[in-house]
């Protein structure tokens, strides 16, 4: 249990600490709910659709919770790379613990971070339709960090360099976030489209979180659940045995 | 007087099969580790006595930091089989780790932590009480010279007080054993001293077993009770450095080690992660 709670608060002392990094973080969702938000808005508009800036608002926070997340998983490199990783290994605890506190605090970061994003976006005018399902849009809030962590450490594990850093943007992070329906709506999509934006996990944290916040789902909240509970479940067994089998 | 005869066979009887374990901090028997076809350590056996200060030197790539691997846990061997303080790895891997510390070749720090915080992890992760750790965490602070720089972060110290912090670390949950792994590599001849002088004092004072590696082999010299010299993965001698240099008909360590391991350059491939930090230097303004 020690082992969990300071690999958990260690990751958040190392986060407050890097004030770059919190503005950094929240740069980047600014400005697309600002561009696209504003850009968009118009089109989006005269389409029937509603207000964009509502609609976007809960993808751009997903965005936000994706990011944060995968990059904290994939902080194991750092770890390997500046030795710390060798000094939690040959401790006397578990391996289990040691991946579980720092899926915890890649999580509680990437939640934090949503609520930063969620924040500034009342800023800009968003507008919470009920007040009191913001819980559960926390708890898609968590699901998505936790799922996303793990899928990042399950990564990190088997990478010896930051070299594939590159390709696991371009052609996971990316895709992920581009394919989850977090900027458009995913009713009415063309075939083989349809398909892919319904395979892609994070399609359901979109979902589940505007239905949350704004009251509309595009599938349903059992749905999103479930399969979000689902593959954080998955992936989180994968990550501990992938990270358990590291060689150092 | 029949007693004290009998209690005596008893005591014998009960010792004989422990005494290995009582006596020997480490001991190492027929221990072979192969990575494909390439063997790193061939079948070498050894004992380190409790207390003792045991250097084990060789070339680059000799099988030195796959045998501290080994036996901190960090790896498995392909045969062979290794005890410290009586436990075997292979069973009980944290009834080992829990009885040693370890000061790794790479610095192993966190770097955005205080130095404080880096014996607080520790601390936790060895499990120690409370009441405890703030005045070991002290002692081990004041033991090594940075009590004053305890809120300091790690990222703007030199090199020499991260191998100290690292040492005092190594110190914090009372192990029997300490693995050293190159410990001076880079460090100015004052902070060599230093850290000697700290290791010195702590198997005298504490009787810790001490175990190091080191390219510098007058270190060895100078502060090993034994030493062992290992080579393309076969252990060449284990003896005192004055047995060494008398067999060798050397004058000093260094002849006898060159004289033992030969003129050849060794060329050793760097893992990937010593590459990483190469490329990182370089990038660094």
């Amino acid at each position: 249990m020690g082992a969990v709670y300071i690999m958990w608060i260690r990751q958040l002392k190392r986060y407050f600490r890097s004030k770059s990094r919190i503005a950094g973080s929240l740069g980047q969702p600014l400005l697309f709910m600002v561009a696209f938000g504003f850009g968009l808005g118009p089109i989006f508009q005269q389409a029937g659709q509603g207000n964009y800036i509502e609609f976007l608002v809960p993808g751009v926070i997903a965005m936000t919770l994706l990011f944060t997340s995968i990059s904290s998983g994939i902080e194991i490199i750092w770890d390997r790379q500046f030795g710390f990783l060798k000094e939690t290994l040959v401790a006397p605890v578990s391996r289990l613990s040691i991946m579980v506190g720092r899926t915890l605090g890649g999580a509680t970061l990437a939640v934090m971070q949503g609520i930063f994003v969620m924040l500034l976006s009342l800023i800009i005018g968003f507008k919470i339709m009920n007040a009191g399902t913001i819980l559960l849009g926390l708890v898609f809030m968590i699901l998505i960090s936790i799922t996303f962590t793990a899928l990042g450490t399950a990564i990190a594990s088997r990478m010896q360099d930051f070299h594939g850093f590159q390709l696991i943007l371009n052609f996971l992070v990316m895709p992920l976030f581009f394919l989850s329906g977090a900027m458009f709506p995913v009713k009415g999509l063309p075939g083989v489209f349809n398909i892919v934006v319904k395979l892609d996990p994070l399609s359901y944290g979109v979902d589940g979180l505007r239905g949350a916040l704004t009251g509309t789902y595009a599938f349903s909240l059992g749905l999103d659940l479930t399969v979000l509970i689902l593959i954080a479940t998955i992936l989180t067994v994968i990550g501990s045995i992938m990270f358990s089998k590291i060689e150092v | 007087m029949s007693n004290t005869v009998i209690n005596k066979s008893i005591k014998d009887s009960i010792e004989v099969p422990i005494k290995d374990n009582v006596e020997n901090s480490i001991t190492v028997e027929h221990l072979i580790k192969k990575f494909g076809d390439i063997t790193a350590v061939n079948d070498i056996s050894f004992n380190v006595k409790k207390g003792e200060v045991f250097a084990f030197l060789g070339p680059n790539g000799a099988g030195k930091t796959t045998t501290i691997k080994i036996l901190t846990t960090l790896m498995d061997q392909t045969s062979g089989r290794v005890t410290l303080n009586g436990i075997d790895p292979k069973i009980n891997k944290d009834g080992v780790r829990e009885g040693f510390g370890i000061v790794f070749q790479d610095p192993s720090l966190d770097e955005e932590l205080t130095a404080y915080e880096n014996m607080h992890f520790h601390g936790v992760l060895y499990n120690i009480k409370k009441d405890l750790m703030k005045s070991r965490i002290e002692e081990l602070l004041q033991f090594v010279e940075l009590w004053d720089r305890k809120d300091h972060i790690v990222k703007t110290f030199s090199g020499g007080m991260r191998r100290r912090l690292e040492i005092a670390r190594g110190l914090l949950h009372h192990p029997k054993i300490l693995f050293l792994d190159e410990p001076t590599t880079g460090l100015d001849p004052q902070t060599r001293n230093h850290i000697w002088s700290y290791i010195v004092k702590l198997s005298q004072d504490e009787n810790i077993t001490v175990f190091f590696t080191t390219h510098y082999i007058e270190e060895a010299e100078k502060i090993a009770e034994r030493v062992a010299i290992i080579d393309h993965g076969k252990l060449l001698t284990v003896e005192t450095p004055k047995v060494i240099m008398k067999n060798t008909k050397t004058k000093n360590l260094e002849d006898a080690f060159i004289k033992l391991t030969g003129n050849n350059l060794r060329d050793e491939d760097i893992g990937t992660s010593e590459q990483m930090r190469n490329r990182m230097r370089m990038r660094r303004p």
